[in-house]
């Protein structure tokens, strides 16, 4: 089926997220705006207006009721999803790259940049319950991430673990309750920095996309990597499928590249492939930049891509895609 | 260790001087001081003389000979006297005693061997080389060696299924591989660092060979031992005689030995003439060099990197390799010796180059002599030459005279039963230039020579493997200039007639192509023509010149059809496997990184496999030799050939099948291991959420859409109408 085509952004895409439900997409790009699309026809709901700065991240609560965002304008802020206000607003020194509530909406952590001297962090707050919450303001914890940054984080299941994603190609692995160092592991190329984490739907593994051109399934709790999917190019974005056992991946060549080589040298399409036998399944072509972002509804009808060119294509699976098997 | 412990030792370690014995070591490093003859060379081979003239020849020697090459000490000149009739006369032999030990290395390197006088050819060797000679021992020693058994090294050939081998490198990888189709190919041996440069195969297939910086390695056998080394520092480029017998390297730096009197010297293969030589030839058998050179003097500023590859040129029965000086001569040497042909270079005013001819006696007759052809520009008053010569005899066989010439190209056929002149000829007033094929047909009565006239320049042209056959690639010269060249493939072939006489004739063209390269299967018939050194297309275009045989007309020379046309984005080598089956393109990291990798598809462009492998250096298959079999041999299997397909395809099938079964297999474990592993993590977490009090279902998000269905009942407008009964 022909993709819903969002143009409600004038700048590289960073994330995209839907709603737990899946009836909301939520967009943000570098030109300072987060919009809300009707994921099923691709109507725009509203904006969030706010931020001085590029917006890297966003994530919404299992009610759907908040919206958290991070920015280059060093701060993380909150937002009531349905009149677009802004509830809360967190300072940092740095820009915050990546925002995620917890399991039960009642924390949320900011993974801020190591720069101007100050080093990276992965912050956790409470959620306030009001906008008057000023206690909510001081931390419950800060990560220092000592001798790499980390570029992306998540939380396991339960919020047992706080695992984060670090620019030399290695995980960490914290206690998400007092924010104990627990472990490290170098599971890709040294030196190739970490571009995604996403979460299986119950949160016991996960998979990471990496600048080395490979993307990697890493089960929470023996910290294993249990699967490894190889591909060409170096990978923005990787997610998980509910349905069927499929990982889509993104990425194509660094955006800086592109235009010092033929269009078809990108290699800008999304990919997907079997997640247990790690076979390429096909691709799906359409951005004219590398993919930044991917993610998959959460009932797994369909998933959505953010590029470099700006664009979301919003794709509705087939039937063809939910009756494959393979022959065996 | 600890390292008081060490402390411990070294106390108790007293050192006496006077104890420790290095009379082995010092005899072993010991450097040669020089003994006063190094200056002293000794000349065989000049001219006998009687005493009177013993002074005026001294003199002749010191202002002629040695002008250019160094002075000589005082009375460093001597000529032992004989007595002979009554005459006291020289024997032919002069002590040459030179002011420094650098003369007397120019001496024999400038005079040696060479024909300075019109009867004599100079023996000259330094007194201390005698020396040694006069210290081997009279009788040989035989030194008995254990044999051992080596491997068979053409058992490859003896593959059950008749497959073809190919090698494959990347990264650091060099992998030797059986080629299966489209299916994975079975790896037979894989090592890192096989090489530090790259890697080859010998013109047979017998030996792989890898190039390191240390020299040359052959590796070979079912085990993929090692054959044979070659120790030349830095090597760059190897050349193998056409039958595997002799093998030439190349480096661009200079071989340095050791000082005189270093033990490592007497390790080296080399010998004092080496020193400062690039090029080596060696006798693959024995290891041994067979003679070392220069760089060739045409070179400019002597740039060792600015040598055309290869060097040499071998004869088809490994016995002459020559070399061409551009303008001057073309030096031919004999095996083994490696000594000129009649002991000088043929002098062929303004020769530009020559190729053998591809079989051993072309014209039947004395099977001793080799042919060659070379060609001549024009100069004032000449015209340009082609020419065929007999080799040793040098006797010229068959010269054409041509004009208006701006290059010439020589392509022999593979049987060597015709020599093709790509000749670009410019018009009178040079404006424009177009091409002229002179076809010798060289079994024939006084080697006749036919002229294929064009209006277009050639831009490729390639001989239909043993067969009267050709192809061109041609393009107006108007357009040649642009840069997207339309280029035309013609196909050729020779109308063999009775009563008239035979001559080649035009069968087909194509035109508006942007190929530029032709590559004939091994063993003819298929065609692909081919794009390749453009930054922009990269087309592949797939002919068979006998497409449909039964439906071709009696005197036709040939059928062609394009059979496929395909496209490879970034391909830069294009190479046939021995079989003439499978076609292999390749995306190579040394020429860029795009898509790098290679493709098998079938001779009709039909892609069987495509392996995109990031830093991809090398595809080769490995060559097979001639086939032994007689003709009435292969007419049978020809015969039978239906019978065989029908085995073929039961085994293709079986194979499938037992592929398909493995990869199924393959993947039921894995989906069962998976399912295992989903289910233990499963019931895991949710034990630990019941704990918690936290189940699944209240974090996923509901399967079943909830919906609410609600009534709304909306009065829009009331009007009271009284019904009368």
């Amino acid at each position: 089926m022909r993709p819903i085509i969002l143009q409600g952004h004038e700048r590289p895409l960073t994330q995209i997220k839907y709603n737990h439900d899946g009836d909301l997409l939520f967009s943000c790009a570098k030109d300072k705006v987060i919009n809300v699309w009707f994921s099923h026809n691709g109507e725009r709901l509203g904006t969030y207006e706010g931020h001085t700065g590029a917006i890297w991240t966003c994530d919404i609560s299992k009610n759907s009721s908040l919206m958290a965002s991070g920015a280059a304008d060093n701060t993380m802020r909150l937002w009531d999803v349905k009149s677009g206000k802004e509830l809360f607003k967190w300072e940092f020194p740095t820009a915050v790259k990546r925002v995620e509530f917890n399991e039960d909406d009642s924390r949320i952590f900011a993974v801020t940049e190591q720069r101007m001297g100050f080093s990276g962090t992965v912050t956790v707050f409470r959620v306030p319950s009001s906008a008057n919450d000023v206690a909510a303001e001081t931390p419950l914890y800060v990560i220092t991430t000592r001798e790499s940054k980390a570029t992306v984080a998540g939380w396991s299941y339960l919020s047992k673990y706080l695992i984060t994603g670090h620019d030399d190609g290695s995980v960490s692995r914290y206690d998400a309750n007092t924010g104990e160092f627990l472990e490290s592991k170098q599971i890709h190329n040294v030196g190739a920095s970490i571009t995604d984490l996403q979460f299986s739907p119950d949160r016991t593994y996960f998979v990471t996309a990496c600048k080395d051109t490979t993307a990697k399934l890493t089960d929470v709790d023996s910290f294993d990597v249990i699967k490894t999917y190889l591909t060409d190019t170096p990978l923005n974005t990787s997610s998980i499928t509910p349905v069927q056992d499929f990982i889509v991946l993104g990425g194509g060549q660094e955006a800086r590249d592109v235009t010092t080589t033929a269009t078809r040298q990108g290699k800008f399409e999304t990919r997907f492939y079997h997640a247990i036998l790690e076979e390429e399944l096909g691709r799906v072509k359409g951005h004219f930049g590398p993919i930044n972002t991917i993610a998959v509804h959460p009932k797994g009808t369909g998933y959505a891509s953010g590029g470099e060119d700006g664009y979301v294509r919003v794709h509705a699976f087939d039937k063809n895609y939910f009756d494959f098997k393979y022959t065996l | 260790m600890s390292e008081s412990l060490v402390e411990e030792i070294k106390s108790q370690i007293v050192v006496r001087d006077d104890e420790i014995n290095v009379s082995d070591l010092e005899a072993k490093l010991n450097v040669a001081k020089p003994v006063g003859y190094d200056t002293v060379v000794v000349i065989q081979g000049v001219p006998v003389v009687e005493e009177s003239k013993v002074q005026d020849f001294y003199r002749f020697l010191t202002s002629r000979l040695f002008a250019k090459i160094g002075k000589v000490k005082e009375n460093g000149l001597h000529m032992p006297l004989e007595d002979k009739d009554g005459k006291k006369v020289s024997n032919g032999i002069v002590f040459a005693d030179f002011e420094t030990v650098e003369f007397a290395d120019l001496c024999v390197q400038e005079l040696d061997g060479k024909q300075i006088l019109k009867n004599h050819v100079f023996v000259v060797r330094k007194l201390s080389q005698l020396e040694k000679a006069l210290n081997t021992p009279e009788e040989f020693t035989f030194e008995e060696r254990e044999f051992k058994e080596r491997e068979h090294l053409r058992s490859w050939l003896a593959d059950y299924y008749g497959r073809d081998q190919f090698i494959s490198y990347y990264g650091n990888q060099v992998s030797v591989n059986w080629n299966r189709k489209s299916d994975i190919p079975e790896q037979i041996v894989n090592r890192e660092n096989w090489t530090e440069t790259y890697v080859q195969w010998s013109p047979l297939g017998t030996y792989l060979v890898s190039l390191h910086l240390r020299g040359i390695q052959l590796w070979g056998g079912e085990s993929w031992n090692m054959c044979a080394r070659f120790l030349h520092p830095y090597v760059k480029f190897i050349d193998f005689s056409p039958n595997e017998k002799y093998l030439v390297s190349w480096s661009y730096e200079p071989v340095r030995l050791p000082p005189i009197g270093h033990p490592a010297r007497e390790n080296m293969p080399f010998t004092d003439e080496d020193e400062g030589k690039h090029c080596f030839v060696w006798d693959i058998a024995s290891g041994r060099i067979l003679r070392s050179f220069k760089i060739p003097p045409q070179l400019d500023n002597k740039d060792a990197k600015k040598v055309v590859w290869p060097l040499f040129k071998w004869s088809a029965d490994d016995r002459f390799l020559a070399r061409v000086n551009v303008g001057q001569s073309i030096s031919i040497y004999e095996t083994p010796s490696l000594s000129l042909v009649d002991k000088k270079t043929l002098k062929i005013e303004g020769v530009q180059n020559f190729e053998w001819c591809p079989v051993s006696n072309a014209l039947g007759g004395d099977n001793k002599e080799q042919l060659l052809a070379y060609w001549t520009p024009e100069v004032v008053n000449q015209p340009a030459r082609v020419a065929l010569m007999n080799v040793p005899s040098k006797q010229t066989i068959r010269t054409k005279n041509l004009f208006n010439v701006s290059d010439c190209k020589l392509y022999w056929q593979s049987n060597g039963d015709f020599l093709s002149v790509k000749v670009d000829r410019h018009t009178k007033t040079k404006k424009s230039t177009f091409s002229n094929l002179e076809i010798f047909r060289i079994r024939e009565k006084n080697i006749p020579v036919e002229v294929v006239e064009l209006k277009d320049v050639i831009l490729n042209f390639a001989w239909e493997p043993k067969s009267d056959r050709f192809a061109i690639i041609s393009a107006n010269d108007q357009i040649l200039s642009s840069t997207n060249v339309k280029t035309t493939l013609s196909f050729y072939g020779f109308d063999h007639k009775k009563n008239t006489t035979s001559t080649f004739r035009h069968i087909a063209s194509f035109d508006k192509k942007s190929l530029n390269s032709i590559f004939f299967a091994p063993n003819g018939r298929f065609l692909i023509g081919a794009t390749l050194g453009s930054a922009t297309q990269y087309d592949l275009e797939f002919y068979d010149m006998d497409f449909d045989t039964d439906k071709k007309e009696p005197d036709a020379l040939a059928n062609v059809q394009q059979i496929g046309s395909t496209e490879h984005f970034g391909m830069t080598e294009l190479e046939w496997d021995p079989s003439g089956r499978y076609v292999t393109t390749s995306s190579t990291v040394w020429r860029h990184k795009l898509e790098n990798g290679y493709r098998i598809s079938d001779f009709r462009g039909t892609l069987l496999r495509e392996e995109m492998i990031p830093d991809f250096k090398q595809f080769l298959w490995r060559p097979r030799p001639p086939t032994l079999l007689s003709k009435e041999d292969m007419k049978n299997i020809r015969r039978k050939l239906k019978d065989y397909n029908r085995l073929f395809d039961e085994e293709d099938i079986a194979e499938t099948s037992t592929a398909n079964r493995e990869l199924a297999a393959r993947r039921r474990t894995l989906i069962s291991e998976w399912q295992r592993y989903r289910e233990e993590v499963t019931a895991r977490v949710s034990e630990e959420r019941a704990v918690v009090g936290q189940p699944l279902h209240s974090v996923l998000p509901a399967d079943e859409e909830e919906v609410v269905q609600e009534t709304i009942e909306e009065v829009i407008s009331e009007q009271i109408e009284t019904i009368e009964d």
